[in-house]
């Protein structure tokens, strides 16, 4: 890979279903290319489409800012939705607050936040209810 | 196991056009839980699933999940097949609910782990 770094924008709509996960689509195709270890597109799969669902599902749609460089692969997902008012509590595996529609497409286990955090090397949320949430993945390349 | 003989032990049909036959699958995982499946499910197992929706494919993507099985018979909206084309993702569909169609294919030796 080249020394430089590539860095990705998405716009990610909070009112259209059918497109979510085209950013974390996009981010795995151009892992892929760039020769990526499979393990770790695997963690950055897993981790930013959870990101990604969230930013739609409880954020109302945001935005991912990708930097690829040879250390690593910094995501953050930035939304002005509601925020989230116990980040500890949201960090717990099985606490849920996703609305019914979330639910009946297969979402609302309470396990997105836990499994960011475990397929991802460093996460850190940042979170001010009625502002949104910022929400940053680092996997590293090593 | 291969697709032929899943879609046989299901009397599947496939929904995608793409060659399937001779494709493998290692392990199988019954889930409608989406969060589930990116926790927990291994490489090359296969998905079987109540839910007919995008995120279905988008999920399977993620994990290099090959192919999903809809249970009881339940169909997709228009979209949902092409997506799974576009991946390389082969869909069927069978009319056995969730239950028995996982006991069927543990039954004939498929197993939930993938070595
Ligand atoms: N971007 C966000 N804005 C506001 N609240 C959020 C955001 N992300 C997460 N939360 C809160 O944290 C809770 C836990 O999130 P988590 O991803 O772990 O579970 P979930 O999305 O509810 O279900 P799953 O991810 O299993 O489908 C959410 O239900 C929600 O209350
Ligand atoms: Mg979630």
């Amino acid at each position: 890979m080249s020394e430089k770094a590539i860095s990705l924008h998405y716009e990610i709509d909070g009112n259209n279903f059918t497109v979510a996960g085209q950013a974390s689509s996009s981010i795995k195709k151009v892992l892929k290319q760039l020769g990526v270890a499979p393990e770790v597109i695997r963690k950055v799969a897993i981790s930013m489409y959870e990101g990604e669902i969230n930013t739609i599902i409880h954020g109302k749609g945001g935005v991912a800012d990708v930097t690829i460089s040879s250390e690593s692969i910094i995501i953050v997902f930035k939304d002005n939705g509601p925020g989230i008012p116990d980040i500890e509590k949201a960090m717990q595996s099985g606490f849920s607050t996703a609305s019914d529609e979330a639910r009946e497409l297969g979402f609302g286990a309470g396990m997105g936040l836990p499994n960011m955090k475990k397929y991802s090397d460093n996460m850190t949320i940042e979170s001010e209810v009625g502002k949104g949430t910022t929400v940053t993945l680092t996997v590293n390349l090593q | 196991m291969k697709l032929k003989q899943v879609s046989e032990i299901l009397h599947a049909k496939v929904l995608t056009k793409s060659p399937w036959e001779d494709n493998e699958i290692q392990s199988a995982c019954g889930c409608d839980l989406m969060s589930d499946v990116l926790a927990f499910v291994k490489n090359q197992a296969m998905l079987l699933t109540g839910l007919v929706n995008p995120q279905v494919i988008r999920t399977a993507e993620m994990m290099d999940i090959k192919t999903i099985v809809f249970v009881r018979g339940k169909m997709p909206q228009a979209g949902v097949l092409e997506l799974a084309e576009d991946m390389g993702i082969t869909v069927m569909s069978t009319e056995y609910p969730m239950y028995i169609a996982c006991g069927e294919l543990y039954k004939n030796g498929l197993g939930g782990r993938g070595e």
